[in-house]
C-alpha cells in the first residue's frame, strides 16, 4: 500500500513576505481617511492600477476585501445582510459580501474600510463589475468612472482603434484624478511604475514556469494566492518587484532540491476556476491526500496573463496599459480561448488531469464549463473532473459530495496510472491494493 | 382585417419555430440569408441593409426539452441561454445562417463562443456595445463596431452594406418603431382595448417578418383598435420591468391582467424598440446609428447610463404611463435584472411608488401562486 501523502508544512519566505506586504497595504487603507489620502476602488482583472499609483491615489480592491472576509469565515452574515436588503440569492456573492460590509457598518466614514474617493470600473468582460461599481458608487457617493474596454472578439486584436479608444479614456481618468488630488500627472513617474510592473510580471511568469518541474515547487492553484496579491494589487511598486525576486530564488532552490508542497507529487493537475474561499483549507486537503498538486491554474492569471510573454512597456506607457486591459487578461477573452490556455497548460506543464471548480457566483468563469468538460474529455482525451460550489458563499459548499466526487475521480486516475505502468512493463494489472 | 384577425395571425406567426420562419422567407427569396439576434439589442438595420432577414433568437420557451444544452450550462444559468443553444442542437434553427450576440451579461458572452464551437458552420459575431456613455470617443467607437459587423457580413456572405442602403433601412426601422411606440401609447391611453398578451404577440410577430411587412399590419391594427368596444375596469395600472431578455410565458402575462392589473408599460422585447426617437438619416448612417445607441437608447439593465441614476428611467416610465405601481419580473438567474432590482426599488421607495417582485422562467407553466401574490398586491392597493 502506498504511503500516505503529507504536506511539507511549507511556510517559506514567499508566504510571509506576501502577508507582510498585503498587511502594510491594508494598514494604509485603514489610515487613508484620517490622513486625507484619496482612494480609488478598482477591480482585479485587467486593471490599470498603475494609473492610480501614478496619480497618487491609493488603490482599493473590493474583491480582495470580499475574499478576505470569506477566508476568515466572515462572509455569510454579510451576504445575508445584503439579501435582506433585496439582493437575490442568485446574485454574485462577492458583491453581496461587499455591500453587506457597508450595511453591517464595516465600510464608510470612520470605519475600518474607507469609502473610495473615486470608483473606477475597469469593465473587462465581467458585466457584474458594472453592476457592482454602480452600487458601490451609489452607496458611497463617490464619482464613478466607467472605463469601457472592448472585449477580445476577433483575431488579430487588439486593433489600433481599440487601443486608442482605451487610451482616450485613460487620459480622461488621469484628468479626473488630477482634479481629486490636486497633483499634476507625471508621465515619467508612470514609466517608473511600469518598469516595476514589468519586473514583477517577469518574476511571476518565471515562478509559474518553474512549476513545469517535477515535482512543482509550489501549488500553482492553492499557493499562488500568495503571489496574486503582489501581482494584482501591489503591481507597480518596488516592493512587489522585489517580492518576486525573492519568490523566484526560493522556488529555484526548491526545484534544485526536488521539493514540492507535498511529500509526494502523485498527480499533476491543471485547475480551472476560483477556489472556495470559505473552505480553502478543506478543499485543498481533498486533493492533497491524493498527492494531487496544481501545476497550473487559470484563476491565478485572472488579473493578467503574463505567462505568454506580455509585459508592460515603460516606453509606451498608456498604450501598453490599454493592451493589457484589452487582451492580456483572462476575463476579457472568450471562454473558448480559455480552452486553448488550459490546453497549453495541460501539454506544457505535463498535467495528468483537469479539475474544473465551477462556482455559482461568477458566471463569467463558470457559465458553460460543461462545454469545456466536453471539449477536454471528448476531443482531447484529458481526464476532467467538474465540481461545483462557490467562491464566497459557504452555503454552496457541500464537502461530502465534493469528497465523493474527488475521491472517485482520483481512484479512477490512480487505477489508470497503475494499469498503464503495468502495460509498459508487459505485465497484467496488479492487485488493486497497490492503488491505495 | 379586424384587430382580432390580425392578432390571431400574430399569435400563429410568433409561435412558429425560428428555422421554419427563416425557411419560409427563403422560399420567396432564393439565395437569401437570415441572421438572428440574441437579446437585447442588435442593429437589425445593418442585417436588413445587407439584404438579409433579421430575426430574434429568443430561446425555446415551452417548446423544447433540454437534452443537450443542460450538459453544457449549469443549473444556475438562465433558461434562455440553455434553450437557445438547445434550438441549435435539435436543428430547430436550421435555415438561420448567422447569429449576433452582444455583451448584455456574462452568460450571453460565453454562449456566443460556445455556440461557435458547437456549430462551426454558422456565422457568429459578438458585438461589444459600449458601457461608457459619456466619453467623447464612445459614439465613434460604437459606429466603428457597427462597421466591423457590416464588414463581417460582407466577408461571410459576400453581401455589401452600402451607406445609402443602411440609411434606407434606418428609415424603415424608424417607421416600424414609430408604429410600436404608437401601440404602446395606445395601451397607455386605453388599456382595456389592447391587452398585454395581445400587444406582446403583435410585437413578437414583428420580429418574424421583414419590417416592411410588419408595418403594413401594424397600421391596420392601429386603425382598428380604437374601434374596439371595451369598458374600462377598476384595475391597478402597473409597469412591468425586468423581462427584457428571457421571454415570459404568455400565461404569466395573462395572469398579470386577470389578477387585476392593466400593464401600461413594460420592457418586453426592448431591443426592438430601442430608440426613444427616430434615428437621424442624414450624414454617415453608421455614425448616426452608433451615436443613437449611445444617446437615444431606452433605459436598460444591460447598458450603463452614466448620466442618470438607475431608477430614473423607471420612475419616468411610471409617471409617463400614469402607472400606480411596478411589478418586477426578472427571469430566474438573470443577474442584470436582479442587481438592478435593488437600486430601482430603492428609487421607487424614495419616490413613494409601490412595487412587488415575481420571478419567472420561460418554462413556467403553473401560475396560481403568482396569481395569488398579484391579487393580494392589487387588493392592498385598490382597497387601501
Amino acid at each position: 500500500m502506498a504511503a500516505p501523502v503529507t504536506e511539507r508544512q511549507y511556510q517559506g519566505k514567499v508566504h510571509e513576505h506576501s502577508r507582510r506586504l498585503m498587511s502594510d497595504w491594508m494598514g494604509r487603507l485603514s489610515r487613508a481617511e484620517a490622513e486625507g489620502q484619496p482612494t480609488g476602488a478598482i477591480m482585479i482583472s485587467g486593471n490599470c492600477v498603475e494609473i492610480l499609483l501614478a496619480c497618487h491615489v491609493l488603490p482599493m480592491f473590493p474583491e480582495v476585501t470580499a475574499l478576505q472576509n470569506a477566508i476568515r469565515h466572515k462572509s455569510l452574515p454579510l451576504i445575508l445582510k445584503a439579501e435582506q436588503a433585496g439582493y437575490s440569492s442568485d446574485n454574485c456573492a462577492y458583491v453581496k459580501a461587499d455591500i453587506g460590509l457597508f450595511l453591517d457598518g464595516g465600510m464608510g466614514p470612520g470605519k475600518p474600510m474607507p469609502f473610495p474617493t473615486i470608483t473606477v470600473c475597469n469593465y473587462v468582460g465581467c458585466n457584474v463589475y458594472v453592476k457592482w461599481f454602480e452600487h458601490l458608487a451609489d452607496l458611497s457617493g463617490s464619482k464613478l468612472f466607467m472605463l469601457d474596454v472592448p472585449f477580445a472578439r476577433t483575431a488579430g486584436e487588439p486593433t489600433q482603434a481599440d487601443v486608442q479608444y482605451v487610451v482616450g479614456q485613460l487620459k480622461e481618468l488621469i484628468a479626473l484624478c488630477e482634479g481629486i488630488t490636486g497633483k499634476k500627472f507625471d508621465i515619467d513617474y508612470l514609466r517608473e511604475i511600469l518598469a516595476h510592473s514589468a519586473r514583477a510580471e517577469e518574476g511571476y511568469a518565471r515562478s509559474k514556469a518553474l512549476c513545469k518541474a517535477h515535482p512543482a515547487p509550489f501549488d500553482a492553484y492553492f499557493d499562488a494566492i500568495n503571489m496574486m496579491g503582489p501581482i494584482n494589487v501591489l503591481r507597480g511598486t518596488k516592493e512587489a518587484a522585489e517580492f518576486f525576486d525573492v519568490a523566484v530564488a526560493e522556488f529555484e532552490e526548491l526545484v534544485a532540491q526536488k521539493l514540492g508542497p507535498l511529500s509526494e507529487e502523485r498527480f499533476r493537475m491543471v485547475v480551472e476556476g476560483p477556489p472556495p474561499y470559505p473552505y480553502y483549507r478543506n478543499f485543498r486537503n481533498l486533493f492533497a491526500k491524493w498527492g494531487a498538486v496544481g501545476v497550473a491554474s487559470t484563476y491565478s492569471m485572472v488579473g493578467g496573463i503574463w505567462e505568454w510573454g506580455f509585459r508592460h512597456d515603460p516606453r509606451r506607457p498608456l498604450e501598453s496599459i490599454a493592451e493589457q486591459m484589452l487582451r492580456e487578461n483572462l476575463t476579457n477573452r472568450s471562454i473558448t480561448s480559455r480552452y486553448q490556455q488550459i490546453k497549453r497548460y495541460v501539454e506544457e506543464w505535463e498535467a495528468d488531469a483537469l479539475v474544473i471548480h465551477s462556482i455559482k457566483s461568477c458566471r463569467l468563469f463558470s457559465a458553460g464549463q460543461g462545454d469545456m468538460r466536453d471539449y477536454f474529455t471528448r476531443e482531447l482525451g484529458v481526464l476532467t473532473l467538474l465540481v461545483e460550489s462557490d467562491l464566497e458563499d459557504p452555503r454552496y459548499y457541500a464537502e461530502a459530495q465534493l469528497r465523493n466526487r474527488i475521491d472517485a475521480f482520483f481512484e479512477a486516475l490512480e487505477h489508470k496510472k497503475v494499469v498503464r505502468a503495468a502495460e509498459r512493463q508487459g505485465a497484467g494489472a496488479p492487485a488493486l491494493e497497490a492503488t491505495r | 382585417m379586424t384587430p382580432d384577425q390580425i392578432l390571431e395571425q400574430c399569435r400563429d406567426l410568433s409561435s412558429q419555430p425560428l428555422g421554419a420562419v427563416a425557411e419560409r422567407w427563403k422560399a420567396t427569396h432564393p439565395g437569401g440569408r437570415v441572421v438572428a439576434a440574441y437579446p437585447v439589442w442588435a442593429p437589425a438595420e445593418i442585417i436588413h441593409a445587407a439584404g438579409m432577414l433579421p430575426l430574434a433568437l429568443l430561446g425555446g420557451g415551452t417548446s423544447v426539452e433540454l437534452t443537450h444544452a443542460d450538459a453544457r450550462f449549469q443549473s444556475f444559468v438562465c433558461s434562455v441561454a440553455k434553450s437557445s443553444l438547445e434550438l441549435g442542437f435539435q436543428g430547430i434553427v436550421k435555415g438561420v445562417d448567422g447569429f449576433v450576440f452582444s455583451n448584455i451579461c456574462d452568460v450571453a458572452r460565453n454562449l456566443s463562443s460556445i455556440w461557435k464551437r458547437n456549430f462551426p458552420d454558422a456565422f457568429i459575431d459578438y458585438l461589444h456595445l459600449p458601457q461608457n456613455s459619456t466619453s467623447p470617443g464612445v459614439p465613434i467607437y460604437a459606429a466603428n463596431e457597427l462597421r466591423r459587423l457590416a464588414t463581417a457580413f460582407e466577408q461571410a456572405f459576400g453581401l455589401n452594406v452600402t451607406e445609402p442602403a443602411l440609411a434606407k433601412s434606418i428609415e424603415i426601422y424608424n417607421a416600424l418603431r414609430a408604429r410600436l411606440r404608437a401601440l404602446y401609447a395606445f395601451r397607455i391611453a386605453e388599456p382595456q382595448k389592447l391587452s398585454t398578451p395581445e400587444l406582446y404577440v403583435a410585437l413578437r410577430a414583428a420580429t418574424c417578418v421583414p419590417p416592411e411587412e410588419a408595418i403594413g399590419w401594424l397600421d391596420a391594427l392601429l386603425a382598428g383598435l380604437p374601434l374596439r368596444d371595451a369598458r374600462p375596469r377598476d384595475r391597478l395600472r402597473v409597469v412591468v420591468e425586468g423581462a427584457f431578455c428571457e421571454q415570459p410565458p404568455l400565461g404569466l402575462l395573462e395572469v398579470l391582467e386577470e389578477a387585476g392589473c392593466y400593464v401600461v408599460e413594460d420592457d418586453l422585447l426592448l431591443g426592438w424598440r430601442w430608440f426613444t426617437s427616430d434615428v437621424a438619416t442624414d450624414g454617415d448612417p453608421f455614425d448616426r446609428l452608433g451615436a443613437a445607441y449611445v444617446n437615444q437608447a431606452v433605459p436598460s439593465s444591460t447598458r450603463h447610463e452614466g448620466r442618470e441614476h438607475r431608477s430614473t428611467g423607471l420612475i419616468e416610465k411610471v409617471r409617463r404611463s400614469k402607472a400606480q405601481a411596478v411589478i418586477f419580473t426578472p427571469a430566474k438567474f438573470c443577474e442584470p435584472a436582479l442587481f438592478d432590482y435593488v437600486l430601482m426599488k430603492q428609487g421607487l421607495e424614495r419616490a413613494g411608488i409601490p412595487h412587488m417582485i415575481v420571478e419567472f422562467e420561460e418554462k413556467m407553466w403553473t401560475f396560481e401562486r403568482t396569481r395569488n401574490e398579484i391579487e393580494t398586491f392589487v387588493e392592498s392597493m385598490l382597497f387601501d
